[in-house]
């Protein structure tokens, strides 16, 4: 019971975290202009669940994300999630390939997401018939959305881990990592159990 | 075992995807009263309640934000709106005599000047507004309820702003003036009255062309663009006229070459709290009926 208990955790905290990004993204986020564009916290919270959860949890996130932002700004279903799959799904690879543990990993990575949403979005639509040159403007924009998503990345990120971090699985590689870093469990610095204590005799 | 989660992750992937193209195809493919598009409506529906009162309660940080960005943007705009007083001052006198003069022409043909109200304006707050440049909408907290229905127009900020394209019983999308799949009948109010058809510079959100004017018409920058409001025997614009829509913009060799001037928004597209919707559009187009 427990454990189909603990299974939930992390679905149910990833759902959540989706319909109230979408929500407080549609709701305030995409009402306050900067440099007349806004902040979008969409694309940074499926990067930062990629991140956090692994490529799997990412894509499916991205997918119910990119869904629920089409279907509630009344859109052409699909694109959006079509583009969050990649975001999640590549970020949840960057974990599980490199591992990377520099703090600055999410600044990057939001700005790498907002710029492939902006291009992507602004490629599908051009594959959908909006026969319009890309403008100067429009490339402004993008990367005025860039800038600006790359300075809240990381208390997007910091955010989502608070949020999910309590139900993910333990991971055996940061766990043995942390114990490297925290000097205790080296096996150069402590002799090991197996072979047993020294004998008094042979040390002299 | 590796294998395995390996497969796994890549059906799961492939899955997805394969899904969002199937939706894509499909949704793009059907008409307004298909099964996708009324899913999309019931979940709006569902959702427009919980927008509407995330929309009210995080209003404080918004204005606070709004406070800040607005302070930038207005030093910026100080000695261009100094310049635009000048002019508009000086255009106030002469339309100051051009009303007096339409008022009299207008009641020889007994007809009223019946100004907005009479197109029983319903005003609604914007709740949901769309932050990527592509699709051009903001979603308000008015519907069928209050009278809207589709195509009904939108002012806002004293200004055309769009029309209503999706309705719902207590909400309304709102399709804005400068998204790609918009045109308008407009009229240069210079001294030939130009016409021409008003569209969107895709991609430039501030930014709208009106088109098909004559290449020898005499428009300046700083005119006042305002709907037409025609009416063609059954077919008749979904704008009622006089509506101000924008100025002239740098007037180039697009107006002598291919009959194009830009024109800037009244509006600013990108701020709007609040909005009216003129539910009865054709309310004051006696105009229309003039030989």
């Amino acid at each position: 019971m427990s454990g189909v208990h603990d299974s939930l955790r992390l679905p149910l905290r990833l759902i959540a975290l989706v319909l109230a990004t979408v929500v407080i993204q549609e709701a305030a986020v995409s009402q306050i202009s900067i440099f007349g564009t806004s902040a979008d916290l969409t694309p940074l919270v499926v990067m930062s669940v990629g991140l956090l959860a692994g490529s799997i949890p990412g894509a499916i996130v991205g997918f119910g994300t990119g869904l629920l932002v089409d279907m509630l700004l009344v859109q052409t279903l699909g694109v959006t999630s079509l583009l969050y799959i990649v975001i999640g799904y590549w970020s949840g690879r960057l974990r599980e390939l490199r591992d990377p543990s520099h703090g600055l990993v999410p600044v990057a990575m939001g700005a790498g997401a907002t710029a492939f949403a902006g291009l992507g979005m602004a490629v599908i639509q051009f594959l959908l018939g909006v026969d319009a040159p890309v403008s100067l403007l429009l490339l402004q924009q993008i990367f005025i959305a860039v800038l600006v998503n790359t300075l809240i990345s990381l208390p997007v990120y910091a955010a989502v881990r608070r949020i999910i971090e309590p139900a993910l699985p333990q991971d055996p590689r940061r766990r043995r990592r942390r114990a490297y870093t925290t000097g205790g469990l080296s096996p150069l610095e402590r002799p090991s159990g197996r072979l047993g204590a020294t004998p008094r005799s042979s040390a002299r | 075992m590796h294998s395995k989660q390996v497969r796994r992750r890549r059906a799961v992937v492939a899955a997805l995807v394969a899904i969002s193209l199937v939706l894509l195809t499909a949704y793009f493919g059907e008409s307004a009263n298909s099964p996708l598009h009324t899913v999309q409506r019931g979940i709006v529906e569902v959702f427009s309640p919980v927008e509407e009162g995330a929309s009210k309660a995080l209003a404080p940080v918004r204005d606070i934000a709004g406070f800040f960005s607005d302070t930038f943007k207005a030093k910026s705009e100080v000695g261009q709106l100094r310049k635009q007083l000048e002019y508009y001052r000086a255009q106030a006198a002469q339309y100051r005599a051009a009303w007096i003069l339409n008022q009299q022409l207008s009641r020889e043909v007994s007809l009223q000047n019946t100004g907005l109200a009479s197109y029983r304006p319903v005003a609604a707050n914007v709740i949901v507004r769309d932050p990527n440049l592509w699709y051009e909408t903001i979603m308000i907290d008015k519907g069928s309820d209050d009278g809207v229905r589709t195509g009904d127009p939108v002012t806002g900020d004293g200004a055309l702003v769009g029309n209503v394209t999706t309705v719902g019983s207590t909400y309304s999308v709102v399709t804005l003036i400068t998204d790609h799949t918009m045109a308008v009948a407009a009229e240069v109010q210079d001294s030939a009255g130009d016409t021409g058809v008003l569209v969107p510079a895709v991609g430039e959100p501030n930014q709208l062309v009106l088109q098909w004017l004559p290449t020898s018409a005499n428009v300046q920058q700083g005119q006042p663009v305002v709907t037409v409001g025609f009416k063609s025997g059954s077919h008749e614009d979904l704008y009622p006229p006089g509506i101000p829509i924008g100025t002239v913009g740098t007037v180039g060799t697009d107006l002598a070459n291919n009959g194009e001037v830009p024109v800037t928004p009244a509006a600013d597209l990108r701020q709007l709290d609040v909005v009216q919707v003129l539910t009865a559009p054709h309310a004051g187009t006696a105009r229309a009926q003039l030989p």
